[in-house]
């Protein structure tokens, strides 16, 4: 057996066998959601062992105000709307923007931000506008993004932005869930922002975090190691820290260079989550400066919720598990989502029917 | 959240960079981090976000050790 | 109408310009006595049951690395029908052209459509042309007959707790060639689309015994197994390392947040065979032309009735179900 293989061996056989003391688990992020459900990392653990899903899919807590002046914007005359996939089928009030594309408006599907820039030069009385989601891991590219269109002096782009930062949200989350131990701290946001963004988390809410990677192997250990500190911290007192397991991609301070740009263009603000609601300096918005290049964020606080019986705010607070609710899989499926948690593939909810986990 | 993939630069120009994952070539933005030919990078949104360390394999055997020896 | 480079309504007129282009395209590719005879429907000749299929082919790009919608109109039903243990013996093909279509690129996809089908060994007995106002795309029908072996009963409620889960090679290729070309990535990914008539007749010449085929098109195999499990009440049980994928389809899918379990296929099957068979399946399958990467990947089992379920690499279980949505690429 290789060493790498009897590691793993050890860390499932403690995870199966823990019998002390329940203990939760965060994953704020919804890649990390996505990961546990692929490898089956659930479950390898014990009844006593939780993870839950948080709300660290920038689609998902995308409110509905947003995706309605997406929308509209699309709809309008030598407008496009230009896109990652995985906006496309979020629904607004109404409809998605896939729905609205079907009925003539124009949608673009790209890969990078950056592409903007191509569509922009190659049809210059078009106007196009970004649909700009995204957490820390998405702001520097919005970022370069800026430069290029303030360097080339592109006046036919705007952002519409829902950026969102991690701090806030943590901070929410550790005031108002109550049921949360510790958390897996979303390894790309890290890597450009370091690790040591969660140390005063950690610190004041006495809660480890496991910075975890995205590989099967990598992402057991963060896992592993997450739950033990939690058990460490109860059994002795070991104070909870800050502890990075994806050491290939995030160090300490993250790519400081990015940290400057984001800073240059962007300046925090409030921001609204679907299912949530407001959580305050949550978000990131274009200085008044380029405010030309903003196609109207300011003022989407329209969050519909579609049916009263979601409970999508308790999942995203860890408080219930999506097979809580009671339009899960019937009233609320992929293809006729009601909340937020439904509407991305990394929706927790999505992500729970998908591979039915149950916990 | 936040989809990326460590790839390795193959080309370098004014402001981006051609990265190879297994075969799949993308132009890449850079200038977040210093590079050169040969680097691993991260790569997410068509953007070089972080530039990967060396050795991935031994810092996982590295840190369940440091686990263990914390008991 | 030899000097026109694009199609316009005047084609789908019903008039001359309509009996131009059917002379100076199609018939120049799909000739055969009953085709040529131009009648108002094929009389052909056939005995014993019959399978009978259809399909409808929209894609974008109409050309793309390893086939294009001619080739992927004649695989499609070709394999549908090869899925039941049927011989494939005749199509019929509709085409429906929107204006300002490229008449060398209708020549070429024609060309390779001809090609195709006598690949397949199947026959064109019938077709339509119908234009309409558009942006020059193209959309093919095609419906197939084949005559099924009396003894023979492959079907998908057929699969046997027990039986070995083979797959005829890489998992995602045409659906990641495809994508490739709409996001603009740079890669040598070639679409599988392919006819499986040989790898079809191999295992039941050789005396397999064969209790179900499918071909694993859109949904991929994720979605396949999970339908399948359903319609026989058995559970799939697969082995995550076991799978066959292309290194670049993996990377692809890492890049696009895509699962290549997930992903298309337009010339790859999935067998279930008795367990005592599987490895003489295996190499027959290998040995066919488009089964280079063929590979043994898991059994059926009683545990769950309707369940399909794959044994990850760090020994989890990860539960299977049907496609929910597009598989478009996500950032997040």
């Amino acid at each position: 057996m290789t060493d790498i293989s009897y590691k793993i061996t050890q860390m499932k056989s403690w995870l199966a066998a823990y019998d002390g003391p329940d203990i939760s688990v965060m994953e704020v992020c919804g890649s990390h959601t996505a990961a546990i459900s692929k490898y089956g990392i659930s479950g390898l653990l014990s009844p006593k062992l939780h993870l839950i899903s948080g709300p660290g899919c920038p689609v998902c807590v995308t409110p509905t105000g947003y995706i309605d002046r997406l929308i509209g914007l699309s709809m309008e005359a030598d407008t496009t709307v230009v896109t990652f996939g995985d906006l496309i089928r979020v629904p607004g009030r109404e409809k998605s923007l896939a729905e609205a594309k079907g009925e003539g408006a124009s949608v673009v599907m790209v890969y990078s931000p950056m592409d903007i820039l191509r569509l922009a030069k190659e049809k210059p009385a078009q106007h196009f506008v970004f649909a700009a989601v995204g957490f820390e891991t998405t702001a520097p590219v919005y970022a370069m993004l800026m430069e290029q269109l303030v360097e080339e002096q592109i006046a036919n782009v705007q952002l519409l932005t829902a950026l969102k930062t991690m701090p806030p949200v943590i901070r929410w989350l550790c005031e108002h869930s109550g049921k949360i131990d510790g958390f897996l701290a979303p390894g790309h946001v890290a890597a450009v922002t370091g690790a040591e963004l969660f140390i005063p988390l950690a610190k004041r809410y006495q809660m480890p975090f496991g910075v975890a990677g995205f590989g099967a192997e990598e992402l057991l250990l963060a896992v592993y190691g997450t739950f033990r500190a939690v058990q460490q911290y109860r059994e002795c007192g070991m104070a909870p820290t800050v502890k990075n397991y994806y050491p290939s991609v995030v160090t300490a301070q993250g790519n400081p260079c990015a940290k400057v740009l984001v800073e240059k263009y962007f300046e925090p603000c409030d921001a609204l989550w679907r299912g949530i609601g407001v959580i305050e300096g949550s978000g990131r918005r274009l200085k008044s400066e380029y405010a030309g290049f903003d196609a109207g964020s300011e003022l989407l606080m329209e969050d519909h919720k579609k049916n009263q019986a979601c409970r999508c705010d308790q999942i995203l607070m860890g408080r219930a598990l999506p097979g809580d609710c009671p339009l899960f899989g019937t009233g609320c499926t992929p293809l006729h989502p009601q909340g937020a948690c439904m509407v991305s593939e990394e929706g927790s909810c999505h992500q729970y029917l998908m591979f039915h986990r149950t916990r | 959240m936040c989809v990326a993939l460590p790839g390795k630069v193959v080309e370098i120009y004014e402001k981006d960079a051609l990265v190879d994952f297994n075969g799949n070539r993308v132009r890449a933005i850079a200038g977040l981090v210093p590079i050169a030919v040969g680097d691993y990078v991260l790569v997410h949104a068509g953007c070089i976000l972080q530039k990967l360390s060396a050795g991935e394999a031994q810092d996982m055997i590295d840190l369940f050790e440091e686990l263990e020896d914390a008991q | 109408m030899s000097q026109e480079k694009k199609i316009t309504m005047a084609h789908g007129s019903g008039g001359r310009a309509t009996n131009d282009l059917i002379r100076e395209i199609f018939a120049q590719e799909f000739s055969n006595p009953v085709l040529n005879a131009m009648e108002d429907a094929a009389v052909v000749p056939g005995n014993g049951k019959i399978a009978v299929t259809t399909d409808s082919f929209v894609v974008e790009p109409l050309e793309f690395p390893g086939g294009d919608i001619g080739r992927l109109s004649v695989c499609g039903t070709v394999n549908d029908l090869l899925m039941r243990g049927a011989v494939p013996k005749y199509i019929t093909c509709g085409f429906i052209l929107q204006e300002g279509l490229d008449m060398e690129l209708l020549r070429r996809i024609v060309h390779s459509l001809a090609v195709t089908a006598c690949e397949a060994g199947v026959e064109i007995v019938a077709g339509d042309t119908k234009v309409i106002e558009g942006k020059g795309g193209l959309l093919i029908n095609t419906s197939g007959v084949g005559f099924v072996q009396e003894k023979l009963c492959v079907s998908a409620a057929n699969c046997q707790i027990g039986d070995a889960i083979l797959v005829s090679g890489y998992m995602g290729d045409h659906h990641a060639a495809i994508l490739s070309q709409r996001m603009g990535i740079c890669n040598t990914i070639q679409s599988d689309c392919a006819p499986l008539g040989e790898m079809v007749r191999a295992l039941l010449e050789a005396g397999i015994d064969v209790h179900c085929l499918r071909d694993i098109t859109r949904g991929g195999l994720g979605t396949v197994l999970k339908e399948l499990a359903e319609a026989s009440q058995v559970t799939m049980a697969i082995e995550e390392a076991l799978i066959p994928v292309n290194a670049q389809v993996r990377d692809f899918c890492g890049l696009m947040g895509l699962d290549p379990l997930y992903m298309g296929n337009e010339g790859k099957l999935v067998a279930f065979v008795a367990q005592e068979d599987a490895g003489r399946a295996c190499e027959i399958l290998a040995s066919c032309a488009y089964g280079a990467h063929a590979a043994v990947i898991g059994r059926v089992t009683d545990e769950e009735p309707g369940s399909a379920y794959v044994n990850t690499g760090i020994g989890g279980k990860r539960v299977l179900d049907v496609l929910f949505g597009e598989g478009l690429p996500r950032i997040c």
